[in-house]
């Protein structure tokens, strides 16, 4: 195992980092992720930008140690996340592109699942599950199946999944995707809102880029293979017209 | 404005009870429909060909009210289970073992598909060669000739198990005790009963043939004991005792599956 050093404030590090996946065709290798560098402080809203395609689920794999590394260091609060899986138990939460809601769970079992890996008692459990569900505004619907909940209600759920462990960072693979656009808009400002006032550190990977602009307060575009083309951060206080300018340069880079 | 008036009450209960005569009607048919072709021929032919099937009645009420015809019948239920319960936990471990490995996957796959070929009345020889115990001998063709579908129907649901969920559950870093309560255990669920239910069907054959050739009591001895007699409703009566226990575990089986299950979408479309 390879020893990086996590500069201080970071929360997530990635140093040098490529993924390369033999493939059972002739072509032989297929390199996802090449030679990345990318920090992350606590607290930060980071969208991983760009084209089908361009690594950006591999680089989210390999943060949430589910993909290791073909080589380079990859360090989540300052350890392996792949080598010292265990280690981060409660300590990420994601949030997938589709719900994936075990559909023999009730709602509010699912929001427990990861509290029950954290051996949490069963009546905080359920408290905990109840509040986050009626945060999300699925009061009322704690004992249905996923069968009987609408897309936007089942994303909500997987929302309030990730968010009861009370994990410190996130990790959103394109979470709304699949919805509507006005259910999208108003979960993901649901979202933004949630993660603010958690002080979560989040990985957010979209291909859109009025989502980033939405969700991040920094952009990380990347080309293919997964490599920086373009690292953008703002705040708040960034103005509409400085915001525009973004957009448009971000919109080149994607085109280039 | 509604043009059709609000059911009563009373109209809906006599509607359901209507449609379930009906659903009952329809279940019950074809045996009705056996049942007279049988007694119709019982008048033409001689008992030991087509006996009555009233006959047939008295001689089942015999065998539930007689302690020891009912203990073979017991006995011979208990073999059925222990073999389901054998085959099912060897080749439920398999099964993990070849998921795991691909090497191992490569190994067991053609022994197990060698012994799908093995026709039951050879276990049962190779047991009486190999075993001296009687009820050993039953067991070991009951293992061997239920064990592959066991095995391949428990690899063909942890093979099927959503990739998506899978990753979903691991996360959250479960233990591998956690992994299997909450993920595998109810993923595989569905296809394990249906394996129950297929393989009760075959053990329920096999253990006649077994305790045909090797046994001094059960189903399959009795049986053999009224074909040396030519008594056919005897035959008949002991046969309805095994279909009996079949239709009440399948039924049992499929109760769990109506209650475990209800968390399964049902589109209002059939197939």
């Amino acid at each position: 195992m390879k020893e990086g050093v996590t500069p201080p404030e970071v929360a997530i590090h990635l140093d040098h980092v490529s993924k390369v996946f033999v493939t059972a065709g002739s072509e032989g290798a297929y390199r996802a992720v090449d030679g990345l560098n990318l920090d992350v402080r606590p607290g930060q809203m980071l969208a991983l930008l760009g084209k089908t395609g361009c690594g950006k689920s591999t680089i989210f794999n390999m943060i949430a140690g589910l993909t290791e590394p073909s080589s380079g260091t990859v360090r989540v609060s300052g350890r392996d996340p792949f080598a010292d899986f265990d280690s981060f138990r409660g300590k990420i939460a994601i949030v997938f592109q589709n719900d994936r809601l075990l559909p023999w769970r009730s709602a509010i079992a699912n929001v427990e699942l990861g509290l029950e890996m954290l051996e949490i008692p069963t009546a905080e459990r359920q408290a905990t599950a109840q509040s986050w569900l009626t945060k999300l505004g699925l009061g009322g619907h704690e004992n249905d199946f996923p069968h009987a909940l609408s897309g936007g209600m089942r994303q909500r759920v997987s929302i309030a999944r990730a968010f009861a462990t009370n994990a410190n960072i996130l990790l959103c693979d394109e979470p709304f995707s699949a919805l509507d656009e006005s259910t999208a808009g108003r979960l993901r400002a649901e979202f933004v809102r949630l993660v603010k006032e958690n002080n979560k550190t989040a990985v957010f990977i979209t291909h859109s880029i009025s989502e980033a602009l939405e969700i991040g307060d920094r952009i990380v575009v990347l080309k293919r293979p997964a490599m920086i083309a373009y690292d953008v951060s703002f705040d708040s206080g960034t103005g509409q017209q400085e915001r525009e300018l973004i957009r448009s340069r971000i919109g080149d880079v994607l085109a280039a | 404005m509604s043009e059709t008036a609000p059911q009563t009450g009373s109209s809906h209960l006599a509607h359901m009870l209507f449609a379930a005569i009906k659903r009952l009607g329809s279940s019950a048919l074809p045996f009705v429909v056996v049942i007279l072709i049988w007694q119709f021929a019982s008048l033409f032919f001689p008992r030991f060909l087509f006996p009555s099937l009233i006959d047939v009645f008295w001689r089942c009420l015999e065998i539930f009210s007689s302690g020891t015809m009912f203990a073979d019948v017991l006995a011979t239920i208990l073999r059925i289970m222990a073999g389901l319960a054998g085959a099912f936990i060897v080749g439920g471990g398999l099964a993990l073992l070849m998921v795991r490995s691909r090497a191992v996957d490569r190994f067991l796959s053609p022994i197990l598909t060698l012994f799908q070929g093995i026709p039951a009345l050879s276990w049962v020889v190779f047991a009486i060669i190999w075993f001296h115990g009687i009820e050993f001998r039953i067991f070991f063709i009951m293992v061997m000739t239920t064990l592959p579908a066991f095995t391949f129907q428990v690899l063909g649901a942890l093979r099927g198990m959503s990739k998506d969920l899978m990753e979903m559950v691991f996360s959250f870093r479960p233990t591998r005790a956690k992994l299997f309560r909450v993920m595998i255990a109810p993923a595989i669920l569905p296809d394990i009963l249906t394996a129950w239910k297929v393989n009760l069907g075959n053990a329920s054959r096999v253990v006649v043939v077994a305790e045909l050739v090797g046994a001094t009591g059960g189903v399959g001895y009795q049986l053999l004991q009224q074909q040396q007699l030519f008594d056919m409703a005897g035959a008949l009566a002991w046969t309805l005792q095994l279909v009996f226990f079949v239709l009440i575990v399948q039924g049992a089986l499929t109760l769990i599956e109506h209650t475990v299950f209800r968390y399964r979408a049902v589109s209002e479309r059939a197939i």
